[in-house]
């Protein structure tokens, strides 16, 4: 299984691109994941789910306009060099 | 552009670089006052006395003004500034991202932590003491610490890995330049993902070590090391010298990762009295150690194989 540098960058893009499309309302309430129920827990360990959740939040929040910018750029240069 | 600061005297190197033009010999030759390379006259400049270059060029300080021409001197001012300039801000951007602080501990190694190190990677079955020692809240530097964590000896297993692979390819005319690059890059890759997989497996699981992502990057580092053995034998011995040595070092790492990974990820329950967490954090915290050690062996096997057939 041979990486080349294209192949990281890409699954890097993927991976992260599948990470912020999670929509909360549509789909992770369904799973329990929703945003109504708090984090909560100020004193204990969170448990994984919660983790998980903030986990997601903070790649939405973070990645958001820089994912943009990326993409746009992946896909000029997919239509020019195939 | 560090020779002239520290007054290295010698060699023709600088003198090599500063060959296009007689203003650069100025800026960054001829600090070796003393040495008697005056195999190129033409460099220097009429009216130009070494003497006094010596030593004098420090990071910011100004030079001397031994030269007749106010021209150059200001030239060489100005030069040098820039490169001081040039060298902050890259210490500024690099000590941005990581801290070079911190970077630098990993690298105080000396031999003999080096030679017992690999001891103990290959064979850590006699190693008593496993627990890595501190100095007032600051753990010790590897070269004070055997079981502290350093990241010489992955470096440098990884570069002797790619040169083995492209060795090992070569024997069996398999070699092209283009193939080392891959090689180089599919290890890297390895590693990363191993890292990242072990970074997110511990927040998940807010397991609350002092494991820091340089000191993952270290301990999976760590099996370049069996690998270069286990290729080694493989080439010298065939094919079952291969698996022999497969087998010899996987246990081993197996046995090292468990010992020295249980010190940092999994608390003594008797002084971890941090409120009642839930009574499966410490199974989670034995599955991280275990799961990683048995990623091991198989990144081994995958990394290796086709280089022994």
């Amino acid at each position: 299984m041979a990486f080349t540098l294209y192949s990281l960058i890409q699954t890097a893009i993927l991976c992260i691109n599948a990470i912020a499309v999670l929509h909360e309302e549509r789909f992770l309430s369904k799973f329990g994941f929703g945003v109504e129920q708090g984090v909560g827990g100020f004193g204990d360990d969170p448990g994984v789910k919660a983790q998980v959740l903030s986990l997601i939040r903070s790649v939405r929040t973070v990645m958001r306009v820089p994912l943009i910018l990326v993409n746009s750029a992946s896909i000029v240069l997919l239509l020019l060099f195939g | 552009m560090d020779l002239p600061h520290q007054g290295y005297r010698a060699s023709a190197k600088p003198r090599g670089r500063a060959a296009p033009s007689t203003s650069d010999s100025i800026l960054f030759d001829d600090t070796s006052s003393a040495a008697p390379a005056m195999n190129n006259p033409v460099y220097y400049t009429p009216g130009y006395n070494m003497a006094g270059l010596s030593n004098d060029v420090q990071g910011g300080a100004v030079p001397n003004n031994m030269f007749t021409d106010p021209m150059a001197n200001a030239a060489l001012m100005y030069g040098s500034s820039l490169a001081n300039q040039g060298k902050d801000i890259v210490n500024k951007e690099i000590s941005r991202y990581m801290s070079v602080n911190k970077l630098k501990y990993f690298f105080a190694v000396d031999t003999r932590y080096v030679l017992k190190k690999l001891m103990i990677l290959m064979f850590p079955y006699t190693h008593q003491d496993w627990e890595v020692r501190y100095h007032r809240d600051a753990p010790l530097t590897p070269r004070q610490d055997v079981n502290a964590p350093d990241l010489y000896i992955p470096t440098m297993a990884f570069i002797t890995y790619i040169l083995l692979a492209g060795m090992a390819l070569g024997i069996q005319k398999r070699f092209s330049p283009e193939v080392l690059g891959l090689c180089a890059s599919t290890a890297l890759g390895w590693v990363i993902i191993e890292v990242l997989v072990m970074l997110l497996s511990l927040y998940l699981l807010t397991v609350h070590s002092d494991l820091s992502t340089f000191d993952l990057i270290a301990y999976s580092g760590y099996k370049y090391v069996g690998m270069i053995f286990t290729v080694l034998c493989g080439l010298l011995f065939g094919s079952d010298g291969y698996y022999v040595a497969l087998a010899w070092s996987s246990c081993a790492l197996m046995f090292f990762i468990v010992r020295s990974l249980k010190m940092k990820i999994l608390p003594s329950l008797s002084s971890d009295s941090i409120g009642t967490g839930p009574s499966s954090k410490p199974q989670f915290r034995l599955y991280i150690t275990v799961a990683i050690a048995v990623f091991q062996p198989i990144v081994i096997y995958w990394l290796t194989s086709h280089l022994v057939r």
